[in-house]
């Protein structure tokens, strides 16, 4: 076994630092280091702290990225700073590091933030088991492997945060649930144990649920333990089609109105598809549409050149389609 | 060197929408000897939406497109950042998973198909870099945007998830410091601007359902290239280009502030820099103004 060289270098820090108690504005401090391969992100932190300014706030615990409370941002990714190594964090930046707390405009001291909008968002996707389980069972309650790998590791989250502040909608809508939410809301729902009926409801609510996810898999990129909440707000979707409790509304007939231009005409109308999603309320896109139109932007539905053996994908969408609206 | 060719899956906005990405995409091309077989057998490839309703039919419809590259013995190169993500993911979960593949081609071949996964599934901007070489562009350059700052939006369904992403590609982007557009853009003769939101969301998948969301991540981008110096932006992804180009209405009442930019398909970009004519790259489909020619 080969024992890798230990190598150092020079990382300059610049360090997000506030008080709310004293400070009215934030500002950065700057800590030059000699930084080895072997560190963590929360090694620097402990060196800021230990070595420069003992006032230096952040929370840390377990060091073992389980107890998910030292999430911090470094160059605006959010990482969990006792699992992430310095090495990758310069591979990624170059030896200039901005280390800021998850939400700056959260801050309470440093790297501490008030957490409360995420545990709130948590907390009201009912994020425990809602089974009538006796308390004295006479025997166990089995969940079988095939039925435990639907769970899809979202019962491995930590709670750190790292997506909710990650996420681009969490800070324009704050009604929005956020990814760790939805990934807790699809850790329940796909429990065969679980019989609550409201969570995926509330979890398709307009304004708070999955249908307000812009795509941008910001929280996958980020997940410290790989939990891919994107695919789980995805689930989450099929699983309101599935189970029924899709409402008709804009967002479910943007993703129904695909299928309908793809059996027509294997490829979209886009313009169909609008009006498909939006009926009557298209005249708020008229202004644009007839921008567009100028400039042939607009293809009429007539003129859309269809797929070529056509036949085969409405053959498909015959035998493969699993979901009715 | 040998002449590069691939199965090209245009997508539906380049038919419809974007009808300069079409145009653009064909002219670079031309310049750069590169042969590409349209895929007119394609269907849609569900834009990620399908498949919030349907993933196994969405699965199948997307393993069709590439068994269709497949007969052709060829790379699949999409022109759209999500045509990428979800053509590259389903190629990703079928090649991974022998049971969800069977299933598949069971399907298939009620229409005497079989995916195989002998394609490799790439956007064009990757298949530039990787297999013509951004060096071969800097040679063919012969009007050099050396007047203009040029802010890459890359686009995430191109950058994100990158363990997907850099499975499509050789030449490795980090997400939180993407680079291949930059490269792009340096090699075109223009000056690269750096800005928070390059590697951001644009809006464009909530555009009907939550449209302040989609406006203010849209026109928070457009503001950021121009407090940056940008002239123009550029990107892959005509989604990205259909929103930063034709809602600066509702962009710029989200922000608060006026802001609008000529927005290019990378395509766009290459073709100027190559010597191709503004009625070659279809500029004046562009909804923001093409001011500088």
């Amino acid at each position: 076994m080969s024992i890798n060289k230990i190598s150092t270098q020079k990382v300059n820090f610049k360090v997000f630092r506030f008080n709310s108690d004293v400070d009215y504005l934030p500002y950065y401090e700057d800590y030059t280091m000699d930084v080895t391969s072997e560190e963590v992100v929360l090694d620097i932190l402990n060196r800021i702290k230990w070595d420069h300014d003992g006032s230096f706030s952040y929370r840390r615990s377990c060091r073992h990225g389980i107890c998910g409370i030292c999430a911090i941002k470094v160059n605006g990714r959010s990482t969990l700073a006792c699992k992430e190594s310095m090495s990758t964090m310069i591979e990624y930046f170059g030896n200039d590091l901005t280390i800021e707390p998850l939400s700056t405009k959260r801050a309470v001291k440093d790297m501490i933030i008030d957490k409360g909008d995420f545990w709130e968002k948590h907390a009201a996707v009912t994020p425990y088991l809602v089974a009538d389980i006796d308390e004295c069972p006479s025997c166990e309650n089995l969940v079988s492997p095939h039925d435990a790998e639907e769970l899809d590791d979202a019962d491995l989250c930590i709670q750190c945060g790292a997506c909710h502040y990650a996420c681009p909608v969490v800070e324009i809508n704050s009604d929005f649930f956020g990814p760790a939410a939805f990934a807790a809301a699809y850790r329940f729902e796909a429990d065969v144990r679980d019989s609550d009926g409201q969570r995926l409801i509330d979890v398709n609510e307009e304004k708070q649920g999955v249908w307000d996810c812009v795509k941008c898999i910001e929280c996958t990129e980020v997940c410290p333990k790989g939990i891919d909440p994107f695919s789980k707000i995805t689930k989450l979707h099929q699983m309101a089609f599935k189970k029924g409790v899709a409402k008709n509304n804009v967002a479910t007939r943007h993703a129904v109105g695909f299928l309908h231009s793809i059996k027509r005409n294997g490829v979209l109308d886009e313009g169909g598809l609008v009006l498909y999603s939006e009926g009557v309320s298209i005249v708020k896109h008229i202004p644009v549409a007839l921008q567009m139109f100028r400039k042939g932007k607009i293809v009429m539905p007539w003129n859309i050149v269809k797929s070529d053996n056509l036949d085969e994908i409405q053959k498909l969408i015959k035998s493969s389609s699993t979901v009715k609206f | 060197m040998k002449k590069l060719k691939y199965a090209l899956f245009t997508g539906c906005t380049a038919k419809q929408s974007t009808p300069e990405q079409m145009m653009s995409t064909m002219a670079v091309a031309r310049k750069l000897n590169i042969e590409l077989i349209e895929l007119t057998e394609a269907s849609c490839c569900g834009a990620s939406h399908l498949q919030d309703y349907d993933d196994f039919l969405s699965l199948v419809l997307n393993a069709r497109n590439i068994a269709y590259a497949e007969k052709h013995g060829l790379t699949m190169v999409t022109i759209c950042n999500t045509c990428q993500l979800n053509t590259a993911m389903t190629k990703h979960r079928l090649d991974k998973n022998p049971e969800l593949k069977a299933r598949v081609n069971e399907k298939l071949a009620e229409v005497g198909l079989e995916y195989k996964g002998t394609s490799l599934v790439t956007h064009f901007l990757y298949a530039i870099i990787d297999d013509f070489g951004l060096d071969k562009i800097k040679e063919m350059v012969v009007k050099p945007l050396s007047q203009f700052n040029i802010a890459p939006f890359y686009g995430c369904h191109n950058i994100r998830p990158s363990e997907l992403q850099n499975e499509s590609h050789k030449t490795p982007e980090n997400p939180y410091n993407p680079t291949s557009l930059d490269d792009l853009i340096i090699a075109c003769g223009g000056k690269n601007v750096d800005y928070e939101q390059k590697n951001k969301c644009c809006g464009f998948h909530v555009e009907l359902q939550a449209p302040h969301t989609a406006a203010v991540l849209a026109g928070s981008a457009i503001a950021g290239a121009t407090d940056n110096n940008a002239d123009m932006m550029v990107t892959p992804c005509p989604l990205c280009h259909l929103k930063l180009d034709t809602q600066t209405k509702s962009s710029s009442e989200a922000v608060g502030r006026e802001v609008s930019l000529p927005v290019l398909h990378m395509q766009q970009m290459i073709g100027l820099a190559l010597g191709c004519s503004a009625a070659e790259l279809g500029l004046k489909h562009n909804v923001t103004e093409i001011n500088f020619l």
